[in-house]
């Protein structure tokens, strides 16, 4: 209703003049004054819209990354960057939201999940829906003919999340692209190589990969009778079959999108089928399918990349790691009070020396609150200073996990934390 | 893209060494989140369009969604990184210790990153607030004043005091009286001096400060760093939330670095301590202090991009890591090119292929060249009889054959001694 928007609008002024004047440190009298036209006006708008209601909460579909989430995402990244930058890739970045006419047009039906940003008098704007059109619009505006990008960034989807599976509103995107002429299927087995490099790296268990083409696709529609207006319906059930039945799928075929039923039994009887090579070579001699150009030049891709594919092969990895949230290798500690100055000195000096440390903030911390600090933590290595080891001109060096304990001349220690540091993994002790 | 991935992995190094964790955020918050907490600065808020759901903005800042991450999940405790710019150590610990290690990491990273001399200003809230208050100046006026005094990095401090007198309208003996103190920078003997100062030692609130800043140099000269910093009475910095400690650090320009005056004069770092801000998010008002630390690494992406281009060192920065092409000077070897390939790639070389079935030797060359690619594999007909393969090196020519079962150690040796 009118008024009760004016209402609201108005106590919105007010409150801010409120919180602007107390900013401000204005003169008490004053605030004192505003602050009581203010509860004037919210009174005027019902009991119970006095309270200020506040939601500590991260907008929906989204979510914070605590710290062992962090290291988790730090060690994916590094498996799949690595790989990227293995195939010679650059990376670029772009920002976070494009022009709305450079999205508008490019997802049909999706177009409707785009965030926009609101109208504030500039340009019109919304954030990324994923990383391809950006690469596109960067191809375009920087006139580039070819170029091997890597690309890692969060993209943003009005989405239904499902957070629980793993679908957020904000979420990243890993793309490698290949843009350019180049000779057939090169590229193409090269993305393949690289995904199962970093499927294998990842150790996710036993995978496959499918492959399709789709030109194959529409020579098959075409050779079953499928009308042409009607291909890319077709074609987005049929991307339905890794969830639904082919029964259900067919059902949608013929009952929604208005299939005859005979022209889906013949897509069924094609969709069914998944091979090797063997299975390029046998539709290549499909009566039907043979006779369709574009099928031919599809499944003819599709056997030069088998080729290819042997050529690449795969090969496997293990490792085993504890999952850390940091990367610190060294504690400093003291046995004794009084020692702080010590402690910042030699952290320093580690820190000087490339070494990850860390030391307590209190003045006088008790050695065993420093040493389970370590175990919590993870942290492998105590340094510890002691009265009698400063006359010696020591350091007492602990492993956290055997417990033992070594003097180490002072000039030696960055040497000898480097040693225990260095093999991987890690054999600290 | 290369010269920010080195400059943000120097100091991600550095702050993993400190022992920080990384946390993420969303880069979008509820709009109640971010409302009342930038001042001024609100007006430059992104907001997302009203689209049904949550009202929503893009954050301004790492700091506000890390005091939010605090209170959300109860956090008292944490030293952690974001992204690779902010560096924080929230909680309640001995005083000036974290504060300390903050200074020494700017220090350490401005080392590293070798971008020339440079001077960490440092002053606290409270110094300020008194300072304002023994001068004379109306509770009222604070925040305005403040922001005056922190125009002087652009400013002369004539103007700066005209506009005290004109615009803010305080009184020409009440801006002189401020003057009189922020022209005055040093180390800490002028901490002490000011300790001694009749004014500002009747004052609680600069007592507090100065005492602070006191220990704080102490510790920075056991990490060796104090003659880096010098204590600045002009240091206000903008953002409301400061309630201890603020530190700034500027590149000194020295004569030669002609081609960055476009560049000005600015910080590459800054930050400082904000112990009221987790309180505001905590539906009990609970407080955990913070300190912490900004890296302006966009600015340090120019002022580096800028000197590659007119300085004498200038040199071609390889936008891949590549260590090896795959190539060879026949035709009809696309095969053996690609299986050497996956060799290789199997053994985590990183290594490059032409896409094309037969390529030219002399593209391939170029190609080395125009990439920064150190390394060529070639493969022939006489080297497969042989068991060998070609390895050249781009920079000097020569070639030499390797065994075919030794190439991936030899490769691996020449890339671990460059």
């Amino acid at each position: 209703m009118a008024d009760r928007a004016t209402l609201e609008e108005a106590v919105r002024l007010q409150g801010e003049r409120v919180r602007g004047l107390k900013q401000q440190k204005a003169g008490a009298e004053l605030i004192e004054e505003e602050v009581a036209k203010l509860l004037k006006l919210k009174a005027q708008l019902g009991p119970d819209e006095g309270k200020q209601k506040f939601v500590l909460k991260t907008p929906k579909g989204t979510r914070d990354y605590n710290p062992r989430q962090m290291a988790v995402r730090e060690k994916v990244f590094d498996v799949i960057i690595s790989c990227f930058k293995r195939h010679g890739a650059e990376v670029i970045d772009t920002p976070v939201f494009e022009l709305k006419e450079t999205l508008t047009g490019k997802y049909g039906e999706d177009s409707k999940l785009i965030y926009d940003l609101k109208d504030q008098g500039g340009e019109l704007l919304a954030l990324r829906y994923d990383l391809t059109v950006p690469f596109a619009r960067y191809l375009a505006m920087n006139k580039l003919t070819n170029i091997k990008r890597y690309h890692i960034a969060k993209v943003y989807r009005r989405d239904n999340p499902a957070m629980t599976r793993g679908r957020y509103r904000e979420f990243y995107q890993c793309d490698f692209d290949i843009a350019g002429q180049f000779d057939p299927m090169i590229p193409d087995a090269e993305c393949l190589k690289i995904i199962c490099e970093i499927l294998s790296a990842l150790q996710l268990g036993d995978f496959v990969i499918k492959v399709n083409d789709r030109r194959i696709l529409d020579g098959m529609f075409n050779v079953c009778g499928v009308p042409d207006s009607k291909f890319r319906t077709i074609c987005s059930s049929v991307d339905k079959l890794d969830k639904m039945s082919w029964e259900n799928v067919k059902n949608e075929m013929v009952e929604e999108k208005g299939l005859a039923s005979e022209v889906a039994d013949h897509i069924g009887a094609y969709v069914k089928q998944h091979g090797g090579v063997s299975l390029v070579e046998q539709l290549l001699q499909d009566s039907k399918l043979s006779q369709n150009k574009q099928a031919l030049e599809g499944l003819g891709d599709l056997k030069l990349l088998f080729e290819y594919l042997t050529l690449f092969g795969i090969a496997e990895k293990a490792s085993e790691e504890k999952l850390r949230t940091t990367e610190t290798q060294v504690l400093v500690a003291a046995a004794q009070k009084k020692l702080l100055e010590e402690r910042l000195k030699l952290v320093a000096e580690l820190w000087d020396r490339g070494i990850k440390a860390e030391l307590l903030y209190k003045k006088n911390p008790k050695l065993l609150t420093q040493l389970q600090y370590c175990e919590e933590t993870g942290i492998p290595l105590v340094a510890i200073i002691g009265e009698q080891e400063l006359k010696d001109g020591v350091i007492k060096l602990r492993c956290v996990a055997s417990r033992e304990e070594v003097d180490i001349r002072k000039e030696n220690l960055v040497e000898e934390i480097r040693k225990r540091t260095s093999q991987y993994p890690a054999t600290i002790c | 893209m290369a010269i920010r991935e080195k400059i943000l992995n120097a100091v991600i190094n550095c702050f993993k060494r400190h022992g920080a964790k990384g946390i993420d955020t969303p880069v979008f918050e509820l709009k109640e989140v971010l409302t009342e907490k930038y001042g001024e600065e609100s007006r430059l808020i992104y907001d997302l369009k009203d689209q049904g759901g949550e009202l929503l903005a893009l954050r301004y800042d790492l700091t506000v969604p890390f005091a939010r991450y605090l209170a959300m999940n109860k956090i008292k405790k944490m030293k952690r990184y974001h992204v690779g710019k902010d560096f924080d150590i929230a909680g309640q610990f001995d005083p000036m210790i974290p504060d300390a290690e903050c200074l020494k990491i700017i220090h350490e990273i401005l080392n590293t990153l070798q971008l020339g001399d440079f001077l960490i200003k440092v002053n606290d809230r409270r110094v300020l607030d008194g300072m304002f208050a023994v001068c004379g100046v109306p509770d009222n006026k604070f925040r305005f004043i403040c922001a005056s005094v922190d125009k002087l990095g652009k400013m002369s401090w004539k103007d700066v005091r005209q506009e005290m007198i004109g615009k803010m309208g305080v009184t020409p003996d009440v801006a002189d009286q401020i003057g009189d103190y922020i022209q005055q920078c040093g180390g800490v003997s002028l901490v002490e001096q000011l300790l001694q100062d009749p004014k500002l030692s009747q004052n609680k609130q600069a007592l507090e400060g100065l005492g602070d800043l006191k220990l704080l140099f102490e510790y920075l000269t056991l990490f060796g760093i104090a003659e880096k910093i010098s204590f600045d009475l002009s240091l206000a910095r903008g953002l409301d939330y400061y309630t201890g400690v603020i530190y700034e650090a500027v590149l000194l320009q020295s004569p030669a670095q002609q081609g960055e005056e476009a560049l000005g004069v600015g910080s590459v770092a800054a930050g400082g301590r904000y112990d009221g801000l987790v309180g505001m998010f905590d539906p009990k008002g609970r407080k955990v202090p913070c300190v912490g630390l900004s890296i302006g690494v966009e600015r340090i992406f120019s002022i580096v991009e800028q000197r590659m281009e007119v300085g004498p060192l200038f040199r071609k920065i390889q936008a891949t890591e590549t260590q090896v092409l795959v190539a060879t000077a026949q035709k009809n070897f696309l095969r053996e090119r690609m299986k050497l390939i996956a060799e290789l790639w199997d053994a985590g070389i990183r290594a490059e292929m032409l896409y094309k079935k037969n390529p030219s030797f002399l593209n391939q060359l170029h190609y080395c060249e125009e990439t920064g690619i150190p390394l060529v594999a070639i493969i022939g007909e006489q080297e497969l009889k042989d068991g060998v393969i070609k390895l050249r090196s781009v920079a000097s020519r020569e070639e030499v054959d390797i065994k075919r079962e030794d190439i991936i150690t030899e490769i691996q040796r020449r890339m671990s001694e460059s």
